[in-house]
């Protein structure tokens, strides 16, 4: 399929973009290139926003940064808010952080992956699954599943609300808070505020651990479907404890092949340029890290739930480790690689999230109120990694003595999974798109696929509903032969 | 004259002043507040950001300078004199470069919080976008001049508290800006000292001490609770908490 990247004779095609998607985060298109049958010559994503964010963040004083990082995205600042602060930490001379800070750091973190997963699920995603790929379009929305599924939508509205409840508890508030800094956290969690969460959190773990089992069930129609969807095999990465556990604020970095087997382990993550690299395509904004010893063409990796609940040993959450078996169960010990199954892993990690928190809020430290740690020497140089909802996220920085960063590289999650969202579109084209007649719902398949990656493309807007779409079906003398749009006047 | 004391009316209440007393300190000192930005209570009026704009007796003036008097009628809480001072923060917004979401000043900025005290909701000019470099060279403060909005408190409080001078006040209209006086021209080369005056009166994010940023959480800085019309009328009274 990696031939699908770029057509022998581009001139002579036609060209169709899927332009901008939808419900995704942030701003991204496809094109395709067919031939006069149809048949599918090249494939891409193509990023168009360009951000620039590591080039203004050099220059400012290193204790901005972590709050400035968040304005990266809308839905997942935590992850960058803490990937920052874990360098900062380093750089300002702070090598541990109190049980009472880095507990109440982890507690932001997973509120923050609770509600980033039941989001993408319930609102963008479940659309798709719940109510058809090619069921109306009108209707194929957070508010179609609304009519349809009351109780689940309600259920996903509150998944949600209760991790942005935790993190407006840690951080201030629900979006763009401020809750670490250089040394450990500036707010202590009040009894009053933990009692609150607390008498939630059983009710979240049961709505997610229903999440879990209903998408067990929709595989269970469909089998071969869900588990074939957008299917390639791909090397896969993510930071486990030093257990080998899913760990998703700390860790170490894994890599494992597609069928399993070791690539590295136990890589410290602050030593990532000695196994990672980035290459460049001129067709997009977004770079294309890879794993430097296999190269470009056999290093490229996935990374998110579907990488993360297969290279872990097990999930430290006794619900969610049982769900995690009755998964692994479907390859017989293989990994599994089909781009729906992101979802079951999701929703998996959702309910290791809400099992965490439970944890978190039982455990007296995290009312305590030792916020910073004692202050050692300073570095120029560290990095941050965390896994983000949507995968492994790299902050690394460089800061002089006058305080300013002089570096900045965020290698982000979406962009870890560059490959791999091209092969899923790739591998959706060749089967459902590949010489037939396009239909709204065919094109709909390419951004299903997409979407099962849960990608932020900008790494800062999300969109959702009634965004405009124009697709131009163009003969290879580039004559107009067909045009469909949508939404032209919104957004 | 005001040698003697006596009252005004402010929007028609009845103010009592002290003889010297301006109509901003006086309003102030009887509870009723007036947007400011470059008026302090430790230093003389200045007179430079015209956000304390009032009608005395029909006329507009700045209520930091003008000597309260008996008998004058001043109006200070109308929709007009609002939107000259909301037009007043815009400007002074797209002037600079001030993102509130990475400053480390956002909760206790006057700028910031006047902007939300007076339902500014956006910056209706085309921004600036000016480049001002960071004077980063002084071990414990940093001068980030994007934010500076030339209120020339620290100017003052440098020159008049402690006898250093050390900032001044350069340019003139659009290319008006804040230097330091240094031979090269950096705070880290004056002796500039945490213990100043001039360290901690800057309004906005301006001049800000290195490493204990975002130290307060997000619920209790300065203008969380209340909005700046109340919290000022406490911070700004002499003998008052602050």
């Amino acid at each position: 399929m990696a031939s699908l990247e770029a057509a022998a004779s581009p001139e002579k095609l036609r060209r169709i973009a899927i332009d901008p998607l939808t419900r995704v985060e942030g701003h991204g298109k496809v094109t395709l290139l067919l031939d006069a049958e149809n048949k599918v010559h090249q494939v891409r994503l193509h990023i168009v926003e360009f951000r620039g964010f590591e080039a203004f963040i050099e220059g400012r004083p290193y204790w901005e940064v972590p709050v400035t990082v968040q304005r990266l995205c809308g839905i997942c600042p935590v992850s960058h808010h803490l990937a920052a602060i874990k360098a900062m930490d380093a750089i300002a001379g702070y090598s541990h952080l109190t049980p009472t800070a880095e507990k109440l750091r982890r507690l932001m973190h997973y509120g923050q992956i609770l509600q980033s997963h039941a989001v993408h699920f319930f609102h963008l995603a479940s659309p798709d699954l719940l109510l058809g790929f090619d069921s109306e379009p009108t209707r194929r929305n957070i508010v179609g599943v609304a009519a349809e599924f009351p109780d689940l939508a309600k259920q996903g509205v509150l998944l949600r609300k209760f991790g942005q409840e935790v993190i407006r508890h840690t951080a201030g508030k629900r979006i763009h808070g401020v809750g670490a800094i250089p040394g450990g956290v500036n707010k202590a969690l009040s009894e009053p505020e933990r009692d609150s969460l607390r008498s939630e959190i059983d009710q979240m773990i049961l709505w997610a651990r229903d999440a879990v089992r209903m998408i067990a069930r929709l595989h269970e129609v469909h089998p071969a479907f869900y588990s074939g969807f957008g299917a390639f095999r791909a090397n896969m990465m993510g930071l486990v404890d030093r257990h080998g556990a899913l760990d998703l604020y700390h860790g170490s970095l894994r890599a494992r092949d597609a069928d399993g087997g070791p690539i590295f382990d136990h890589i410290d993550y602050s030593t990532y340029e000695k196994v990672l690299t980035e290459e460049i395509k001129p067709w997009t904004y977004m770079k294309f890290p890879h794993i430097r010893a296999l190269g470009p063409e056999a290093g490229w990796y996935r990374v998110g739930p579907l990488a993360r609940i297969q290279i872990c040993a097990y999930l430290p959450s006794e619900l969610a480790e049982i769900e995690r078996r009755d998964f692994l169960a479907l390859g017989a010990g293989k990994p599994v690689h089909g781009a729906l199954l992101y979802h079951w892993a999701r929703m998996i990690e959702a309910l290791h999230a809400a099992e965490v928190i439970r944890d978190l809020l039982d455990d007296p430290d995290i009312a305590g109120t030792e916020l910073m740690a004692e202050r050692g020497e300073r570095q120029q140089e560290a990095v941050g990694v965390i896994e983000a909802p949507r995968g492994t996220l790299f902050h690394h920085y460089r800061v002089g003595e006058d305080d300013l960063v002089k570096f900045c590289r965020l290698i982000v999650s979406t962009t870890n999974n560059n490959q791999a969202m091209n092969e899923a579109i790739r591998a959706v084209a060749s089967e459902y798109v590949d010489g037939r007649v396009l239909t709204e719902g065919l094109l709909n398949h390419i951004e299903v696929a997409i979407r099962a990656y849960d990608p932020c493309l900008s790494c800062a807007t999300h969109a959702i509903g009634q965004m405009p779409l124009e697709v131009d079906l163009v003969d290879a003398d580039g004559a107009l032969v067909d045009r469909r749009r949508k939404n032209l006047g919104g957004a | 004259m005001s040698e003697g004391g006596g009252s005004f009316t402010l929007d028609g209440q009845v103010i009592a002043f002290a003889p010297g007393q301006t109509i901003l300190t006086a309003a102030t000192a009887a509870g009723v507040y007036i947007p400011h930005l470059c008026a302090h209570p430790d230093f003389p009026p200045h007179g430079s950001c015209k956000l304390c704009a009032v009608t005395v007796n029909g006329r507009d003036g700045s209520a930091c300078t003008i000597e309260a008097a008996p008998g004058q009628e001043v109006r200070s809480d109308t929709p007009e004199l609002h939107e000259i001072r909301r037009v007043l923060l815009q400007m002074l917004f797209v002037e600079g470069n001030h993102f509130c979401p990475g400053c480390e000043k956002s909760g206790r900025c006057k700028l910031q919080a006047l902007a939300y005290d007076l339902e500014m909701l956006s910056p209706h000019f085309v921004q600036f976008f000016p480049h001002r470099e960071i004077d980063a060279s002084h071990p414990e403060f940093f001068l980030d001049f994007n934010r500076c909005i030339m209120c020339e408190l620290c100017v003052r409080a440098s020159r008049d508290v402690d006898g250093k001078n050390i900032f001044a006040l350069a340019g003139r209209g659009r290319e008006s800006h804040i230097i330091v006086n240094s031979p090269s021209g950096r705070l880290g080369d004056t002796d500039f000292a945490a213990t100043d005056k001039a360290a901690e009166v800057c309004p906005v994010g301006a001049i800000l001490r290195k490493e204990v940023g975002f130290a307060t959480p997000i619920g209790a800085r300065l203008y969380d609770q209340a909005p700046i019309s109340q919290v000022d009328l406490q911070v700004d009274l002499p003998g008052r908490e602050k």
